[in-house]
């Protein structure tokens, strides 16, 4: 064949991905996407929508019945929680993720350390509830073995069934999920800043104020975020410890939908669900925004 | 050539596994409908036995079907596990218990959304509430002993009718604390940390009463729920309340060591602690019925009708006075003197008039806890 | 680093992990503990609890459930995400953060939203393809996207998959090959725990099951609990230990191959 029809053969025959033609390549995420789109978005979609559906059609009343004390308490309860929760979870998580990091980076502790985390990050729910009744409840084994030496941490109401308690609680997992989520960027710590911050003279504080503290920043702080939807999102844990007073959104739309005094009420229910996704959304875009500033530095 | 090796077409390209996966669920969508709800459509629309020709025909009738769902029914309430296997043992039908912790509106959310399939549940034991507001969900049908329930305790056309009730009490470990004489005595040191509801009130029945009955205790009414909301709060204030559900094995343990609940679940806990006592405050006797109601697409239609006979057979309502409940053909029973009257001899004395929370003031009592109870026990 | 310096390191990591393990290991440890409380209040210690597990009939079937779910959402992941994943980074690399995004969202939107919504999707599945709990496996997958996402990430990231593909094409492979001979044994390590990190958050999940009326392992639990504590905190820990011993022998098996692609030759 000759030069020329040989390189007419080549140019006909390969469709390339680097796009020089119209590419079909994209077709290979479609199951993916269709998969997520369908038992992900979709059922997002279908809540979102509802809140503007009453009994007899296109309505607001959904979104004005949320105008009362104890709904707007609840949201109020659980940006609080989620915002404690993500900062207790972050600081203890950065830390020991740097702990990790300053290992041995192919150690068997290392693997077994992020193994563990990667089992407590999404432990929750019922089981994690009973754990920290058993430890720290009324007749759990931590509370009374110190009550006997003398030390009721309970006298001043039994703080474990309440806010408080689920900021602890939550801890449980958001620690582990900061570890899995910032310890790639630590990961991405070059010896050689620090070498050569010490050559010019500064000491361990200049390096993580001027170096690496705006460095990981960007990191930090999306991680943050991650954390705070996770917390605002979680319901099984504080259902199972919660047991009087719908105090966070979560545990008011599960009312709603359950509730068999009479306030079953669906409508508020996609109404406050509405409301949490929006809050999540906006969580999430500035979340892909810090991870785009991020990825600059510690590839 | 390489590009012609490289560019073999292969058979699990993007494209045709889309395609495949496409045609799967176009194959689903047109798919027969696999629902195995094969009701005999006599049963369904039987609005009684002897529209079916009898008893005898809706025994062979519930047979063939062979199976009921029940839920929300745990095995310690009001003595539903001995009821359960009576029926199997008296009729050859298994019984599958769905959901024993559910409430009455899981009972007619899970009747909703397992609609066509085979879980569906036959039959619902719901709090008056949930019953009023769910009518369409029911099928009209009355039990042979129709004529001894009250007619203020059934649904004219038989879309539900009351089975059993009791008053709402405090239950308490009488090795734990001291004896409770009247409501405020809960207030006391004595009883820090100790006192539990069963349940939220924003919930569940049970607990809604609980806060109802100490109302009418603290100089509230069945139209003011306020004053229960107020001692609740008080009960906080001292540290006497513990914020827990309180359950068998919350009893067990001693987390909860006194708990407001209906006078037949609280009695139960005497099994297992014998040292447990139960009080109905001689100034708030507050007396609450729960109803039954068949789906009106049940799976198993006949079963569910024979299983309505049962209980408000002599036996079946036997079975609910062992558990303590006062079934609703008590004053009938009596009368013929079918009751088990060891079993009547052991239900929690009571001396006075029982009040019963009408729909309007339930309703009430409900917007005010909505807004108030949170904060009360928060 | 100067010597001062590592040695405040070492003191440092010391303290930092045993006030973390206290914290992680005393909540599971009364767990433990109050599984084998003996009735009374100072009776022996005992396994009772452990041993009524394996006679509640309820507790089997659903332990069997959940690990079957487990096993399926397992499979069904590594089906789903490995060739999707290989793909996007091959031929389609614009769309990695579409993915990454799609696989981080389930863990921000809530499970009771979620569930709100799946309702009426699950009433279709129940009615057109089947009743069976093991349907839930649809919504399972979802779930766990965000851990299994990061663990094959990190696999992948670690070999050279451009390289690799290429040579094999050019050596006259299809994409089977290429998926199957290839990328999969390279990686092996990181879908491994792919695998396990599904199990654990298929065996944790409670919310949706519930709500849709199913009962899982932990709806099984959490009913349990109301009737006999004993036994439903005993099934929790012995889940969590069984997820964490799968875990530990991973991670000491699977650790070799992390390193680099398999340096056999052309084998």
């Amino acid at each position: 064949m000759t030069v020329a029809a040989r390189s007419l053969v080549n140019t006909a025959r390969r469709p390339s991905g680097g796009g020089r033609r119209f590419s079909m390549d994209w077709l290979g995420a479609v199951p993916f996407f269709g998969y997520v789109a369908l038992f992900l978005l979709l059922p997002t979609l279908i809540v979102v929508i509802g809140a503007f559906f009453g009994p007899d059609g296109l309505t607001f009343s959904n979104l004005a019945g949320l105008n009362k004390g104890f709904i707007v308490s609840a949201f109020v309860n659980s940006v609080l929680l989620s915002a404690v929760s993500a900062m207790i979870g972050a600081v203890g998580g950065a830390i020991l993720a740097y702990a990790v990091a300053t290992g041995n980076r192919n150690g068997a502790f290392r693997r077994l350390v992020l193994s563990a985390c990667g089992v407590l990050a999404q432990f929750g729910g019922v089981t994690l509830a009973f754990a920290f009744i058993a430890a720290i409840g009324p007749v759990g084994f931590v509370y009374v073995w110190l009550q006997q030496h003398g030390l009721d941490f309970y006298a001043g109401g039994i703080w474990l069934y309440q806010l408080k308690g689920l900021m602890l609680v939550y801890a449980y997992f958001q620690i582990p999920l900061m570890v899995l989520v910032f310890l790639p960027a630590l990961d991405g710590i070059r010896p050689q800043w620090r070498e050569a911050t010490e050559s010019l003279g500064g000491r361990t504080w200049h390096y993580w104020r001027y170096v690496a503290g705006p460095l990981l920043a960007p990191a930090f702080i999306g991680a943050l975020l991650l954390l705070f939807a996770n917390a605002f999102s979680a319901y099984a844990t504080a259902a199972a410890l919660i047991n009087q007073g719908s105090i966070i959104a979560s545990l008011q739309i599960a009312n709603d939908l359950t509730s068999e005094v009479g306030l079953h009420q669906p409508g508020i229910a996609s109404a406050e669900a509405l409301v949490m996704v929006v809050l999540v959304a906006i969580v999430m875009v500035l979340y892909t925004v810090l991870q785009r500033r991020t990825a600059r530095w510690l590839r | 050539m390489v590009d012609a090796r490289l560019r073999r077409p292969d058979f699990l390209t993007r494209r045709s596994l889309g395609v495949l996966a496409g045609s799967v669920l176009l194959l689903a969508a047109c798919g027969p409908t696999n629902n195995s709800s094969s009701s005999t459509t006599s049963a369904a629309s039987a609005q009684s036995a002897s529209d079916l020709g009898g008893m005898s025909a809706l025994v062979s009738a519930a047979k063939k079907e062979g199976k009921l769902n029940v839920i929300a029914l745990p095995p310690d309430w009001a003595n539903y596990g001995a009821i359960i296997s009576g029926f199997t043992a008296k009729y050859g039908i298994p019984i599958d218990s769905a959901n024993p912790n559910g409430s009455s509106q899981d009972e007619v959310n899970a009747v909703a959304q397992l609609a066509g399939t085979s879980r569906a549940p036959d039959v619902l034991d719901i709090g008056m509430a949930v019953a009023l507001a769910n009518t369409d969900k029911f099928a009209a049908y009355k039990v042979s002993t129709w004529n001894d329930i009250l007619d203020s305790q059934k649904e004219p056309t038989g879309l539900w009718y009351q089975d059993y009730g009791g008053y709402m009490s405090i239950g308490y470990d009488s090795s734990k604390v001291p004896a409770i004489t009247s409501l405020q005595d809960l207030l006391g040191s004595g009883f820090k940390g100790k006192v539990a509801l069963n349940g939220d009130p924003t919930k569940a029945n049970a607990a809604l009463n609980g806060v109802m009955m100490a109302s009418l205790a603290n100089g509230g009414s069945l139209d003011d729920i306020s004053k229960g909301v107020d001692f609740f709060h008080q009960l906080k204030q001292n540290g006497n309340f513990v914020p827990v559900q309180a359950t068998t094995a919350t009893v067990k343990n001693g987390t909860t060591p006194v708990v407001f609940d209906w006078d037949y679940l609280s009695a139960a806990h005497g099994t297992d602690v014998p040292s447990w006592k139960v009080f109905v405050p001689s100034n708030a006797i507050l007396g609450g019925y729960y109803a039954q109601a068949i789906n009106k697409k049940a799976p198993h239609p006949a079963a569910a009708r024979l299983w309505e006979e049962y209980l408000y057979s002599d036996e079946g309502q036997n079975l609910w006075l062992k558990g303590l409940a006062r079934p609703v053909r008590m004053a009938a029973m009596q009368k013929s003197g079918k009751v088990d009257s060891g079993a009547a001899a052991k239900l929690p004395p009571v001396n006075g008039t029982p009040v019963f929370l009408s729909a309007d003031q339930a309703t009430k009592a409900k917007d005010y806890l909505a807004s108030h109870w949170a904060q009360a026990i928060g | 680093m100067s010597r001062n310096r590592r040695r405040k390191l070492q003191l440092f990591r010391v303290v930092v992990f045993i006030l973390m393990g206290a914290f992680f290991l005393i909540p599971i440890g009364a767990m433990f503990e109050f599984s084998t409380r003996g009735t009374g209040l100072n009776s022996a210690r005992t396994l009772s609890a452990w041993i009524t597990i394996g006679q509640t009939p309820e507790l089997v079937a659903a332990i069997l459930v959940s690990l079957g779910l487990a096993a399926i959402t397992s499979v069904a992941m590594l089906l789903l995400l490995v060739p999707t994943m290989v793909w996007v980074r091959l031929r389609v690399p614009n769309l990695s953060r579409a993915v990454e995004f799609l696989c981080l969202l389930p863990l921000t939107i809530p499970a009771i939203v979620l569930v709100a919504g799946l309702a009426p999707e699950y009433k279709w599945v129940s009615f057109y393809l089947s009743d069976s709990i093991l349907t839930l496996a649809f919504a399972y997958l979802v779930l766990v996207l965000p851990y299994t996402y990061r663990a094959l990430y990190a696999g992948l990231s670690a070999i050279d998959v451009k390289t690799l593909a290429e040579a094999a094409r050019g050596l006259g492979a299809g994409w089977p090959t290429v998926m199957w001979r290839i990328i999969v044994p390279n990686m092996s390590g990181a879908i491994l725990n792919a695998a396990l990190l599904s199990v654990a958050v298929v065996l944790g999940e409670f919310t949706i099951a519930n709500l849709l009326n199913y009962v899982n392992l932990q709806v099984e639990i959490a009913q349990l609990g109301r009737a006999n504590a004993g036994v439903s905190i005993a099934v929790a820990v012995a889940s969590l230990l069984f997820v964490f011993i799968l875990l530990a022998i991973l991670s000491f098996v699977g650790g070799p191959r992390s390193r680099s692609y398999s340096t056999r030759g052309a084998q």
